[in-house]
This record gives structure tokens, sequence and C-alpha cells, in this order.
């Protein structure tokens, strides 16, 4: 199955902006952070179709997955 | 005296008299300075009610007592006064160099009152201190105003506050603007000193802030550097992206404001985004006085060099007027620079306007310019000038979004709380943003209480942005903590990295007192009832603790936070019990006695 996967800010650097991934079916929010090769310590929010989600959180086909590291401002 | 210096600069711009006071040191501790001294004296001098464009009210320009010093981001100086334009007590807070000029000049405060026969500006230079005639100056830019004034006083490394064209105006949405693109932008306080014909104040200050505890500042310094530095948002995502750093943040959680507030997702965003705005038009990193951030950008758009867009404004612009074009939006932003407007407040009021029209209030007859359509790059940058101007239907504008509504009988469309204009997050998808927008003291702001950052960003810890439980005491923490922070004269962005600890120990080693952190934090709550008891004072009603009906009956349609709305009733009467204020939101006389009010 496919999800769409979206970095920002410095996750962009060397990466991608946003693009479509290949997962297996049941594949959860740390695999796939695993597959991009992302430290997991690099990212501070991680949101499925704009909700906040867990590591273990299991993909669905057709998921939005935002990424991002620390970030504020105001 | 440490931290202060111990002076207070008081004019009458009626009779031209200056006068120089002593601090008391005592008051000024109690309200620690900056706002709570600020908003301490205001209380005392001013009745409430007066007319906020009268004579009758005052400003205070307060610095803080760590204003100046060594400490981390220590530009602050606030402007204190009634507001125009939401009746409320105005505390508008601004960085850059000249807050730290005018304690090197020896003065904490500035105390303005009465009205100038013509127009005047304020010239400082240690003990000299004069009034003159700023008759050349009236009507010119902020950029102009700023070079000419530096070019005629000969004193180049002065620093400029001034007004521009909107404020002489007395727009109800103008700033009052130091170092040329550094804004206190929000409440009219910039119409205030139109209202009473001060152009400009240039100071000059050549001594310095002494510290109570010099060695124990030194070490506590290397240890909040390396905070600063370590911290992810204010060692690498503030510097690298600036503010607009959180506009796909906001957007993919769902509460990005669109339109007016009428969708919360605006799916071209990355458009006009910190990371666009990075890799296309930054050319510089700017930072305040001592700053070791850097957020301010200075961004090149054609011709144009200017400071910002900030996150806020950058919204203000693009999606909420859903314009994606970032160069226009940057040069919205250089113009309400130049006029000097409150960049939320001019582009919410557009956005409004946008509103207005899309439903047939305004009628295209009224238009004497571009037509008032979302999307139009057109519209955002010649309405910002007609604004600032006082152009035609631009000088209606300029009353803000909150008066232009209600002119067409629908005040509900103004997107504001207590008549000024809310800001960037949409409060649907943060319930602690939503009650801390409510009950801010100022009407619609997000830096009384910034709960994003524990709601959205995780910071200091990440809490349920859709759970209204214990928001209350969320919200008063983080109010009664800002307040502080405001006071003590530091930007707010160091406490991403800095706890209340870090602040208190700061107070202690500059100002050479020795509070605990739970007396820090009852200077804080003393400064927010002080507020609210002017509030009241001033004729503003508890039922004003509310939001626009969009944001409590209409559920966000789609997005990260889809059938959510701000559940204000479900917070309100736990915030008023967590302040213990009576159920209809009043100080009680034991919290006031016990706050020593
Ligand atoms: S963090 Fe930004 S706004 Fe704050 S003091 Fe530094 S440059 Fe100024």
């Amino acid at each position: 199955m496919d999800v769409e996967v979206r970095l920002f800010a410095t996750l962009r650097r060397g990466r991608f902006d946003r693009r479509p991934q290949p997962v297996a079916d049941g594949c959860r929010l740390e695999e796939l952070i695993r597959q991009l090769a992302i430290d997991p310590k690099e990212i501070a929010i991680r949101l499925v179709n704009g909700r906040e989600a867990e590591i273990d959180h299991v993909l669905q086909p057709g998921d939005v997955v935002s990424l991002f590291p620390a970030v504020g401002g105001g | 005296m440490h931290g202060y210096r111990g002076q207070v600069l008081r004019v009458n711009l009626t009779t031209g008299q200056i006068k120089k006071e002593t601090l008391d040191l005592q008051t000024a501790q109690k309200f620690i300075g900056g706002r709570g001294l600020g908003s301490y004296l205001l209380s005392k001098e001013i009745q409430p009610t007066v007319d906020a464009l009268s004579p009758e009210n005052k400003i205070f320009i307060v610095t803080g007592p760590l204003t100046g010093s060594p400490a981390p981001t220590p530009g602050r100086y606030m402007v204190v006064t009634k507001s125009p334009l939401t009746g409320t007590i105005a505390c508008s807070n601004s960085g850059g160099f000249w807050g730290p000029e005018l304690k090197n000049a020896g003065y904490d405060l500035i105390v303005l009152e009465g009205r100038a026969p013509k127009p005047m500006y304020l010239f400082i230079k240690d003990e000299t201190v004069e009034l003159r005639d700023a008759t050349k100056y009236w009507g010119k830019l902020v950029s102009e105003t700023t070079t000419q004034l530096l070019a005629d006083v000969r004193e180049p490394q002065a620093r400029v506050l001034c007004i521009g064209p909107a404020g002489e105006k007395q727009s109800l949405i103008a700033a009052v603007m130091n170092d040329k693109c550094r804004a206190a932008g929000r409440s009219g306080v910039g119409g205030v000193m139109g209202s009473k014909n001060l152009k400009a104040i240039v100071v000059r200050g050549t001594g310095k802030v002494a510290l109570a505890a010099p060695e124990k500042t030194k070490e506590l310094l290397a240890i909040l550097a390396r905070k600063i530095k370590d911290n992810g948002v204010t060692g690498q995502g503030l510097p690298t992206y600036g503010t607009a750093v959180l506009v796909n943040i906001i957007n993919e959680a769902g509460m990005y404001p669109t339109r007016n507030f009428q969708q919360s997702y605006f799916p071209t965003a990355n458009k006009a985004s910190g990371e666009a705005l990075a890799d296309e038009y930054l050319t510089k990193r700017v930072a305040c006085f001592r700053c070791p951030i850097a957020c301010g950008r200075e961004c090149e758009v054609g011709e144009e060099k200017g400071e910002g867009p900030e996150y806020e404004t950058l919204w203000a612009y693009s999606a909420n007027c859903g314009v994606d074009k970032l160069d226009d939006v940057i040069r919205a932003n250089n113009l309400c620079n130049e006029y000097g407007l409150d960049t939320i407040s001019a582009g919410a009021t557009i956005a409004c306007a946008m509103e207005l029209a899309e439903k047939g209030y305004i009628k295209p007859s009224e238009v004497n310019g571009p037509a008032l359509k979302f999307g139009s790059s057109e519209a955002i940058i010649e309405w910002t000038r007609k604004m600032g101007a006082g152009e035609g239907l631009g000088a209606k504008l300029a009353q803000g979004s909150y008066r232009l509504a209600a002119s067409y009988g629908v005040p509900e469309l103004s997107m504001s709380v207590k008549k000024q204009e809310l800001p960037a997050y949409d409060p649907r998808g943060a319930k602690g943003m939503a009650l801390q927008y409510a009950t801010s003291n100022r009407g619609g702001c997000h830096v009384r209480g910034y709960l994003i950052s524990p709601e959205v960003l995780g910071l200091p810890e990440k809490i349920d942005r859709f759970a209204t439980a214990g928001k209350a005491t969320w919200a008063k923490a983080f109010q009664d903590l800002t307040a502080v922070i405001d006071s003590l004269g530091l930007c707010l962005f160091t406490s991403f990295a800095l706890n209340a600890d870090d602040y208190r120990d700061l107070l202690n080693a500059i100002v050479g007192v020795n509070w605990t952190k739970e007396e820090m934090f009852t200077a804080g709550e003393r400064i927010w009832n002080l507020e609210r008891v002017f509030n009241l004072a001033a004729g503003i009603k508890p039922e004003e603790d509310t939001l626009p009906k969009r944001l409590l009956h209409d559920p966000i349609t789609e997005g990260g936070s889809k059938g959510h709305v701000a559940q204000l009733a479900e917070m309100l009467p736990a915030y008023y019990q967590e302040r213990g204020w009576t159920p209809q939101g009043i100080p009680t006389k034991e919290k006031l006695a016990a706050l020593a009010l």
C-alpha cells in the first residue's frame, strides 16, 4: 500500500518535501520513519491525517503522514 | 540601583513641561517593571473610562529591569495605554534596539501626557531632553522619518521610535514602530501616540545597566546560553526559518485560519511558508539587541528590502486573505511597516472586508480600488496602502474589522475578541487557546498565554489539544508567567528554552532581590488581576470573555481538526475558579488583598 509522506523544515534537507511512499500492510509509523532513514530523535511532531499519532500507530492506505522537527514561533 | 536606572521621564505635551522623577523602587519591584509597572501606573493615573484618543489618556513607555542588561534577549520595551480599539488596557511590546538605548540614557520609563498643539518629537541624549517641532516629518513614512531624524539630530548611533501616517490619522490599528521595522503592534497604540501629536522619540544613551551580582550573572548567562543553543526551537528552528516555520505545522494540524476563518486548512500554504521564505527571499538573519536566536528575516523582493514577514503577518495576508503569492505578502508587510500598521489587524481586517464583499454587504460601488476578493494580491497591497493613508473605504478599514462589520450590521463576521482581531491559530483545534483568546486582557491575542506551545508544539510537554479538562490551569500558569517575562523586558521566545527557575535566577542576580519562584508567579498573577480590574472599571463586561459565533458553533469542515468547535462554556467556569474570581468573572476582594492590590 501507499501512504503520502510530507516533511518540513530541516527534515527536508537532503530529502524531499512530499512524496507517495510504498509501505507493507500493517506498517507502523516507527517502521516508516526507519524506512525513510530519519533519526527518530530529529522528529518532534508526528501527524497522521492532521492528528497527533504515537510511533506504534498502524498506517492505513492513503494516510497522510506529516513529520516535523522541533519548531516554535508565534 | 541595579537592573533599573532609577529615573522616570514625565512629559506633558500640552504644556511642554518635562520633569525627571525618581523611580519608586518598591513599587517597581512589586510590579517588576515593563508591562506590570506600566499597568500599575496607568491604573493609578487615568480614569479607566476616559476616551482613549483624548488628551486625558496617557502613554507609558516602559522598559523592564532586564532591558539593556546582559540577560539573553533584553531588547524589550512596552507601550502601555488605554486602547482605542478594544477599550481595554493595552500593552504592546517590541524588540530591536530602542528600549536598551532608553535604559542607557538613564530612564526606566517615559510618561506622555496631554496633547501637543502641533506635531512634536522628543529628543533624549542622556540628561538632555527636549521637545522639538516635528512638522517636517508629519506625513512621512516610517523609514524616511527614521533616516531624516537620525541625520537631523546628528547622532548616528541614536535610535528612533515613531509612528507612520496611520498613527497620525489615529487609526485604531496603528502601531508604534522602532528601528524602522520593529513594531509595538497591537491594540492601536500608534493611534494614541498620533492623538497626542507626537511623531517620534529619538534616544541616545551612553550609560549602562548595573548588575547586583555580576559574577553570579556571568555564571548564569553561560548556562542559559547553552540551553538556548541546545534547544531545537531556539537553537535551530527559529534561527533557520524564523517564526514562519509555523505555517506548515499549524496548517497540517488543520487550524490555519483561511478566508476569514471560513476554513482552517489552506491547500497551498507551503508556497507561502517559512521554508519558502528561507529558500527564495531571505537575504540575512536579523537579531534584536543581544539576542542569540536571531529569528528576524531580512527579505528582498524586486527592488524592495524589508524585515519580516513574521508568522502572524504571513498568515494574515496569505491564508486569511486566500493569497499564496509570497512576494505580494512580503510587499503588504513592508507597507504595514512603512505606514505603521499592526500587520495582524490590517491583514485580518482586509480578510473581513473580503467576506463582507463576498456576502454582498460591501457593494462594488463603495469599493474605490481593487475588488475585495479572496485570493487577490492586488487587493491586499492596495488596501493596505489605502488603510495606511486613510483613503476612502480604506479609512473605514483602518478602524479595524469589528467596526467595519458592525457598520453593515454583521459584527459577527469580525473574527475578533473584544474588538481586536484574532491571530493565526484557529482555536477550534486547540481548546486551551480558545480559553486564552477569550480571557486575554487585551482582547484577541496569542502572546498573553501561548498555549499553542504545549497543545501543538509539545513544549514544555505535549498535552491533548482537543481536551478541555485541565486547560484552565494551563491558561492561568501561562498567562501569569508571560506577564512576568514581559515585565522583565525579555523576549517571550526565550520561554521555549528557559523555565520559570531561569527567569527567577536572572531577576535575582541582576536586580538583587531574593525571590522564590512562587513569589515571581504571584507577581505575574498580580499583574494579570490589575489588568482585569482596569478592564472592568473601563466598562468591559465579563460577557465579553467570548469568541466569534463562528468559532463557537460551526465545526471545522475538513483537515486535522475536523468536527471541532471551541468549547468555551466548558472551560470558562473552571478558569474563573482557578483565578479565585467569582463565578461571574470578577476578582474577589480577598483575591485582590492576597495579591496586595
Ligand atoms: S528571538 Fe527574535 S524577536 Fe526575540 S529577541 Fe531574538 S530576534 Fe528579537
